[in-house]
């Protein structure tokens, strides 16, 4: 098995409406768990209160909002480098997941803000660069929407990704020289003493790998979506060539 | 050479991108009142950020003209490489956009009563800032030139590739109007500029080349 052979439509399709149902099951399994557990089952922490039950999910979309976009860097230069199609498609359909998941990001981070720090939103690194995420995504969904041809679409829009790439993270390092955060560090890594209580961190895993599966089960499925939009559009060429 | 001597008299956006640049800072204290200590503090960062749109403003006829006449089909077989040209063009741009802005700064540094201090690290910034921002805005150009109204999409994908370069270069201009140190955010600048020129070029030739297809 590997990548090239998905670069056939039809064996992508087949395979991946074999996969789909699995993923949606156990994502949505997952997320249902995670969630309830997260909600219902944990403890309110000592400062926060009831509050912090909103972590289970604003980490597991911010960290799909970085990853979408990691994962279309790939899928770009997959199809930069081997002319793969379905790649470029796939990166064309995660876009639009990885948008909403930065919003969901933004808008629980500003729900959570507001009674812990007091505002709704602060001009803190981590929160910037997710607004210049988000800026990234719009600008790569619009020049999409802009051109008709669709390989110099896939073409174009993979290039800006590859460069915007470059200036994400460097932004990223712009923005904490420039103004100091309110925002706390990393929640879970591995090097660290202090992390999140295990109460908290075991329902926040199952929330982040369920929102994993949640992802890779919608870019499969966008992906076949944009698969058949294309085939309906070159059949309806054909049509009109034969009338 | 020949591209050059075009660029700048073609440019018939010569004047405009400054009488912009004019408009913008004239109307910030109609905007946020006439307090000189106020407009003193931002003075910098409206510089650096009329500069940086009547910058980007300029960008769509940087190569739209010459795609339109098909002169830009001609440049991409000539023997001169592709990247070459882009980057000629990008310089162009900057002398005719970029280094007016700079030497306009101080005049409008004036009207918003800049720390005395400030006028030279304003200067500076943008000396080192705006070529950064000719370059990174021929990628843009370059992926829009196809488009029929490409315009507001031009300004929707150049501004984020510009927040580091403004950044930096706003942060440099604010501390040395402010008397502080400037060496860091300066360098940085610096680094971000020297770095785009050398390698974006590729990227904008490979683009065009693309839409050339």
């Amino acid at each position: 098995m590997s990548i090239w052979e998905y670069a056939n439509p039809r064996k992508f399709l087949h395979t991946s409406e074999r996969v789909m149902p699995v993923l949606w099951v156990s994502s949505g399994l997952l997320m249902a768990v995670g969630l309830i557990w997260g909600f219902f089952f944990t403890p309110d922490d000592y400062r926060q209160g009831s509050t912090v039950k909103i972590i289970f999910l604003h980490v597991p979309a911010a960290l799909m909002a970085i990853n979408a976009w990691f994962m279309m860097l790939v899928a770009s230069l997959i199809w930069v480098i081997r002319r793969h199609h379905v790649s470029a498609l796939a990166a064309k359909a995660a876009a639009p997941v990885g948008i909403v998941m930065t919003l969901i990001a933004l808008a629980t981070g500003a729900i959570w803000g507001q009674p812990m720090w007091g505002t709704w939103w602060a001009w803190d690194p981590r929160l910037t660069s997710f607004l210049v995420l988000f800026l990234f995504y719009l600008g790569y969904i619009a020049l999409w929407e802009a051109i008709d041809n669709p390989d110099t679409a896939a073409d174009l829009t993979a290039i800006l990704c590859l460069v915007g790439t470059v200036f994400a993270v460097l932004s990223r390092y712009a923005v904490n020289f420039w103004n100091q955060g309110l925002h706390q560090g990393a929640s879970l890594s591995l090097d660290e003493k202090e992390n999140v209580a295990d109460a908290f961190s075991n329902p926040l895993y199952v929330c982040m790998v369920g929102f994993g599966l949640f992802f890779v089960a919608m870019v499969f499925y966008r992906t076949g979506t944009e698969i058949r939009a294309r085939r309906i559009k070159a059949l309806m060429a054909r049509e009109r060539q034969e009338a | 050479m020949r591209d050059l001597r075009l660029a700048v008299r073609a440019g018939g956006g010569f004047g405009l991108g400054l009488a912009f640049f004019l408009i913008v800072t004239v109307m910030v204290p109609f905007s946020v009142g006439p307090e000189s200590d106020l407009l003193a503090r931002i003075a910098p960062g409206v510089l650096w950020l009329g500069a940086l749109l009547s910058c980007l403003l300029s960008l769509d006829r940087l190569l739209a003209l010459d795609w339109e006449d098909g002169s830009l089909d001609l440049l991409a077989t000539a023997p001169l490489p592709l990247e070459a040209v882009v980057s000629i063009k990008a310089l162009a741009h900057w002398i005719t956009t970029g280094l007016p802005l700079v030497l306009a700064a101080p005049v409008l540094g004036v009207l918003l009563n800049l720390p005395l201090e400030g006028f030279k690290w304003v200067v500076i910034s943008l000396l080192l800032g705006t070529p950064a921002l000719s370059v990174i805005g021929t990628f843009g150009a370059a992926l829009t030139v196809g488009l029929k109204r490409g315009g507001l999409l031009l300004s929707l994908l150049v501004m984020p590739l510009y927040v580091p370069t403004l950044i930096f270069g706003a942060e440099a201009a604010r501390r040395g109007a402010m008397g502080m140190q400037v060496e860091t955010p300066l360098l940085m600048l610096a680094g971000i500029s020297a770095g785009v020129i050398a390698l974006m070029p590729f990227a904008s030739a490979s683009v065009l080349r693309i839409n050339l297809r």
